[in-house]
């Protein structure tokens, strides 16, 4: 049984014991366990179903690099899948359930996949799915779909909220154990700006577990001093339950604070991520223990040797009463020291190691009367829901039993990795130390920042120093180098501590154990726990030629996942080495990618959700429309109604009375999103003429006149009314969606080529409200409100003028886009509101009604006015539209001219604008294509043209088209066909573009 | 993500800040022009491994066009300087000189 | 003319982490010139009183001002009633100099971030060293706050003015009560 025991437990508070829920059981633990802890303690070693064959998994960890103990969390919105019981801190009322089985964890109908392991190895999906091709899509995709993955997505919105945070520092240093401590102290004294984060809840890291003493003080009060002693530094940030999730280009860092997992009835966010911009960053990131190879090394109950240690030390939890310690290294011998010393029974250490000598650790174990056994190994762990025994083999043989020792918990030990992931996100190089038998980061190949300078140093552990004194020194002169590099100046008595020393003997690679293990073995040892990888899948791998290391791991699916082989990678690399007869290095290593382990979806979206997930621009009306009824239409950012629906009313019906009562009495249209630039200087006509097909320079103070931009390519981007204010100065109006982008057109061109031109641009879009007053009574509805000569010759089509309307400041501009006499008149945006009530009282009698954009976009169609977005799609030049008229022959150069001589351009075959009527009066599908008689060389239909903007006029009592033709212009009366969705084929014939008043009679009145 | 110096304003800012313009240095092509003439001003970009010249705006700033001399492997900023100019500046060159002794003028304008 | 009603009329958040308020309508003419020239300086002595800013400085007096936007643009603020009054004064002082003055004011949303973690609230929305020693009253800052441009400077150590798009008023509203939300305090900034 695992248990807890009396003593120990140096991270609980056992004053508070916490009552939590795993798989609906009621089960307590804690102040300061983790859910894994706990469950430990509550003798629950299986937690979960591995991914292929649903093996019985149990917890392998203590910290973060822990594949199997993956459980949900949470229910409804606070549901979350995949979460690591090893760092899920527990809290009362937790509710935790484990994953990937059917019907129940302990008996699992997947299960039935370990007994075709035989028929299910590497690549196995690959080969067996590929024939017959249809079946793929229909019938084994959705299977393979419906059986894979480990948790199973959230149905719920969440509940929580999430935030970033921009932090800037000197010295980043990721990894609060005493690497990072003391390069904080460091750094920190000299002056520089410090971030520390640790991703766990605690200081120290694993030293205090560990032992040790520092300058002769125990490693537990050294620690507690450090923190004392930083936590006085101003210049010293330091952050717990921040994990350093990934490094990027130029210092930049992402930190996932977890803020209320352990307490999630605090207020506030859930996550914060911060978003670090750092001068120098240090990983003091330690480093994780690899498991050994060996057959059952999957079963409940085989751990790290370290995380028992762990178990023991922190939290008091024994994991068996009786556990074989297995190792090539000195470390392990700590754990079985330490459960020797707690009272536990500890009935062999097999190290796998031929050594001419004892080291001070292994004569520490002896002298606690455990029995070391050099040179031996397991040939077997038996047990299959929890160990049973362990069956003793010779390291150097194949795996004869020599003796079978019953035991609870096997505590393995390969040797230490460095955690390089984060040296390695941005580019750092990793070099093979013999030695440790491990990757490192290569000092002499850093992840360069802006100033082409190594960004990223690795301190501690994480640069391969694993004793405790080396761990210090280094961390000391790293944080010096840094801080002395980017100019600050540690004090002379600022020096290193001085720790303890522990000798011991070198470790010895083992890859597979016994090295000479069969395929009955190698098919039961377990390289990545979480995806079902084992050393015969890797060999099998390396046998059908897959010697890359990225098409193994692919292949295989070893180092995937949410663990991506935090445990497997070193172990998988030998093992594919080995296999290839070629040496680690050679074989080299996959690329470590961000996150350092997953973090929620919700912290990178940040505060982008709900009501601020993106801006909503609002006119200074936007209130008014929404109380009367409008149908939002979004465009680019802004919304503008659509129609005003009356209640009862449908869209449709909403929109025929809009046209009609404009056309015939009068509408009003919020037109304030419009952009309104102004263009002022000695040379603002000439930059116009440069920007606009046709001729502004001409222009007329008092006038104005409609204009079209193209781009440097040729193609239509924008157009617009532009009005001329004075000699000096002109206002352009742009689309809707053009404002910004054409006021940045103008800025890019007058700072990045014409920047001898005397212009400035302003873009003052925001600062009016305009509106539209269209219809035969709009002039009576400005006359009632009194002020300003607005009669025809006061005010002609096509003509400004400033003054006021009922008390109002306005400037009304003479324009027309619906073919109806027509006022824009701009009012300051904080007078829009006031104008607009004002303009519906005056039109009270006269019939006024406000209309959206789809009338609009009727009244301009009758009118055969074109709109940029439906007639163009940014292939589309003038000339297309048949707007040479608006093309200046007159001006040497305008933006787009030279790009329209070219001899794609004036093919005379281009598709050209031309109205369409359908013969039935019915309405052409948006888009449709016209077809003509053939083939294309791809066997499709010709086509001879296609629908641009179509509506049912009610005007006009039918459906009416615009659209681009083949020669269409010398084709009027020619019947198209143009095949629908829908099945039908739509007949219309060819047509003057302007269906109504194509004198323009009335809106010249 | 890149942070950059804008000249203009002086603010050293991550890239968000920031919007690319492709490469520096363009010589505008009108009418009167050859074909050849256009089609390399508006469609033949260097694409250099390593030292580039570009055009960035400060969009969320001062609103200003820049140009920077950057590496497009190393992402290494030799040098940010005035779009107001047709010529890199020698302090430019300089810098990037200094920092990548064998560069013979790739990517520089021809 | 009736009352110039700002986006949010005068909208408050008092339950977070900091005070978001709504401000009425502050005058705002956005210029473009020749900073460097004597006619400039002149103009804008005359108009609101207050000398040429440095880069990226704001220099306040009382209700009146002047904020460096670019190398050719500054923005005036002055109360909104005085608007007319400081263009003209502004095109009588540029003369014949081709220089450009536009009124913007309702063009813009104004903001006051008030308290203690007012450099919290910004900083979880723009990407700015918001530190003491990085920011202080006098400087202003052009960015980009979550989504859209925005400019802010600190009136004292725990104050902030921040002056946005009119049409994003209600966006920047609500971004800043989202990142003042009760129990985000970041407990970063120490002076």
């Amino acid at each position: 049984m695992s248990t807890r025991i009396a003593t120990g437990g140096r991270l609980l508070n056992k004053s508070n014991a916490v009552s939590f829920s795993f798989n609906g059981k009621q089960l307590r633990g804690f102040e300061g366990d983790t859910l894994a802890s706990a469950l430990l303690a509550n003798d629950q070693m299986l937690v979960g179903r591995s991914f292929k064959y649903h093996r019985p998994r149990g917890v392998v960890a203590a910290g973060p690099e822990e594949p199997n103990a993956l459980v949900n969390l949470g229910r409804a919105g606070k549901f979350e899948p995949n979460q690591r019981a090893t760092t899920t801190e527990l809290f009362d009322g937790l509710n935790a359930e484990s994953q990937n089985h059917w019907p129940s964890l302990e008996f699992d109908v997947g299960a039935i996949n370990k007994y075709l392991s035989r028929f299910l190895p590497a690549g196995f999906y690959y080969k067996m799915f590929i024939h017959p091709r249809p079946f793929w899509k229909h019938v084994y995709e959705p299977i393979i779909r419906h059986s894979a993955g480990l948790g199973k997505a959230p149905k719920d919105q969440d509940a929580d909220s999430y935030e970033h945070f921009y932090a800037f520092c000197d010295v980043l240093i990721i990894g609060g154990g005493v690497a990072g401590l003391e390069a904080a102290r460091t750094a920190g004294r000299s002056g520089a700006r410090v971030i520390l984060l640790e991703q766990t809840a605690h200081w120290g890291g694993r030293a205090p577990v560990d032992g040790g003493t520092i300058e002769g003080t125990p490693v537990n009060s050294f620690v507690d001093d450090l923190v004392a002693e930083l936590s006085t530094m101003s210049n010293v940030e330091m952050r717990t339950r921040v994990m350093g999730a990934g490094v990027y280009d130029h210092g930049y860092v992402l930190g996932y604070e977890r803020l209320t997992d352990h307490a999630p009835q605090a207020a506030g966010p859930r996550h914060r991520l911060w978003r670090i911009r750092a001068g120098h960053v240090i990983t003091a990131t330690g480093a994780i223990e690899r498991p050994l190879s060996f057959a059952g090394n999957d079963i409940p109950g085989v751990m790290l040797a370290a995380s028992i240690r762990d178990y023991l030390v922190n939290y008091g939890v024994s994991v068996g009463d009786r556990t074989v310690v297995v190792t090539n290294n000195d470390d392990a011998y700590r754990t079985a020291i330490a459960l020797v010393e707690a009272g536990l029974s500890v009935p062999a250490v097999l190290d796998a190691r031929v050594l001419p000598q004892d080291s001070p650790l292994m004569v520490r174990a002896k002298e606690l009367g455990i029995r070391v056994m050099m040179g031996h190994a397991i040939s077997r762990v038996k047990g299959t829901k929890r160990v049973a025994a362990v069956e003793v083999c010779s390291q150097a043989g194949e795996g004869a039993v020599l003796e079978t020792i019953a035991c609870e918990a096997v505590a393995m030990s390969g040797g230490w990795a460095p955690v390089v992931h984060l040296w390695s996100h941005c580019g750092g190089k990793l070099v093979w130390d013999t030695t440790l038998a491990t990757f490192r980061p290569d000092v002499d190949n850093p992840p360069l920042g802006a100033d082409g300078h190594g960004f990223v140093t690795a301190a501690g552990a994480a640069a391969g120093f694993f004793g405790l004194d080396d761990i210090l020194h280094d961390a000391h002169a790293a944080a010096d180098g840094v801080a002395t590099a980017l100019g600050f100046k540690l004090p002379s008595e600022v020096v290193s501590p001085n720790a303890s020393r522990q000798e011991e003997a070198p470790l010895t690679p083992v890859w597979l154990m016994p090295q000479g293990a069969g395929v009955n073995l190698r098919e039961k040892a377990w390289l990545d726990y979480q995806n079902d990888v084992k050393v015969s899948d890797i060999r099998l791998a390396a046998q059908e030629g897959f010697v890359s290391v990225e098409h193994a791991k692919r292949y295989t699916t070893l180092g995937m996942a949410t663990d991506q082989g935090k445990l497997s990678n070193v172990n998988g690399l030998a093992t594919l080495a080995g296999a290839m007869n070629a040496d680690i290095p050679s074989v080299g290593t996959t690329t470590f990618r961000p996150p350092y382990h997953p973090i929620s979806m919700g912290s990178i979206g940040g505060e982008a959700r709900g009501d601020v997930f993106q801006p909503v621009r609002r006119t200074p009306m936007h209130d008014w429309h929404e109380a009367n009824g409008a149908e939002w239409e979004p465009v680019g950012q802004w919304r503008r109604p659509y129609s005003y629906n009356r209640p009862g009313e449908s869209t449709h019906d909403a929109v025929m009375r809009e046209v009609t009562n404009t056309r015939t009495k009068m509408g009003l249209l919020d037109a304030s999103t419009l952009g309104k630039i102004i263009v002022k200087g000695p040379d603002a006509g000439k930059f116009l003429d440069l920007l606009y097909t046709n001729m502004m320079s001409s222009l007329k103070p008092g006038k104005c006149r409609y204009g079209l931009m193209c781009s440097e390519n040729g193609f239509l981007i924008d157009d617009g009314v532009v009005a001329r204010i004075d000699d000096d100065t002109f206002l352009c109006h742009t689309t809707t969606g053009g404002a910004e982008r054409i006021h940045q057109h103008m800025e890019e061109w007058l700072q990045t080529e014409w920047w001898d031109f005397d212009v400035y641009v302003a873009n003052v879009t925001e600062q009016y409200a305009q509106i539209a007053v269209v219809g035969p009574n709009a002039r009576k509805c400005l006359e009632k409100l009194g002020g300003m000569d607005v009669s025809k010759d006061a005010l002609a089509f096509m003509e400004w003028a400033d003054g006021t309307l009922g008390g109002f400041d306005c400037r009304i501009y003479r324009i027309s886009f619906s073919g109806e006499l027509s006022y824009e008149i701009a009012v300051d945006a904080g007078q829009g509101q006031a104008f607009w009530d004002a303009l519906m009282v005056a039109g009270n009698d006269l019939g006024v009604m406000p209309y959206g954009t789809e009338c609009l976009h009727i009244l301009r169609a009758e009118k055969g006015f074109i709109m940029i977005g439906d007639e163009t799609d940014g292939t589309i030049i003038p000339q297309d539209l048949g707007l040479n008229w608006a093309i200046s022959k007159k001006k040497d150069d305008y933006l787009g001219k030279r790009a329209q001589e070219r001899s794609h351009m004036v093919d005379p075959n281009r598709w050209k604008l031309v109205g369409l009527e359908t013969t039935d009066g019915s309405t052409l599908p948006d888009g449709a294509y016209a077809v003509g008689d053939g083939v294309n060389e791809n066997n499709q239909r010709t086509m001879i043209g296609r629908v641009t903007s179509t509506y049912h006029s009610p005007t006009l009592g039918k459906g009416i088209a615009m659209g681009l033709v083949l020669n269409g212009p010398d084709r009027m009366g020619e019947v198209l066909d143009f095949p629908g969705t829908d099945g039908k084929t739509y007949q219309a014939k060819i047509v003057d573009p302007i269906f109504y008043d194509k004198e323009g009679a009335k809106q010249n009145v | 993500m890149l942070i950059l110096t804008c000249p203009n304003c002086g603010v050293t800012a991550e890239e968000t800040e920031f919007h690319a313009g492709g490469e520096a240095h363009l010589k505008r092509f009108g009418p009167g022009a050859t074909d050849a003439e256009f089609e390399s001003y508006l469609f033949m970009r260097e694409n250099p491994k390593g030292v580039h010249f570009e055009r960035w705006r400060h969009v969320y700033g001062c609103g200003k066009w820049f140009h920077a001399a950057r590496d497009t492997v190393t992402l290494e900023v030799f040098g940010t300087y005035t779009a107001q100019t047709s010529t890199i500046p020698q302090d430019i060159l300089d810098k990037v000189r200094d920092r990548r002794p064998n560069w013979q003028g790739q990517g520089a304008p021809r | 003319m009736s009352e110039a009603i700002s986006a949010l009329n005068g909208a408050v958040f008092k339950e977070g982490i900091a005070e978001i308020l709504g401000l009425d309508p502050i005058g705002m003419i956005s210029i473009r010139g020749d900073l460097s020239a004597s006619y400039m300086k002149k103009a804008l002595k005359k108009a609101v009183g207050v000398g040429m800013p440095g880069i990226r400085e704001i220099s306040l007096a009382g209700d009146k001002g002047v904020a460096w936007m670019s190398p050719d643009e500054l923005l005036l603020i002055c109360p909104y009633t005085d608007v007319a009054n400081a263009l003209e004064s502004l095109k009588k002082g540029f003369g014949d100099n081709h220089a450009l003055a536009v009124n913007v004011s309702d063009a813009r949303a104004v903001f006051r971030i008030k308290g203690p973690n007012t450099r919290e609230v910004l900083a979880k929305l723009a990407p700015v060293d918001l530190s003491p020693q990085a920011f202080g009253p006098g400087m202003i800052r052009r960015t980009r706050l979550a989504q859209v441009p925005a400019a802010f400077w600190m009136e004292d150590t725990d104050t902030a003015q921040l002056v946005c798009f009119r049409s994003v008023a209600q966006y920047v509203f609500d971004l800043l009560k989202t990142a003042a939300q009760p129990g985000s305090e970041v407990g970063f900034y120490r002076s």
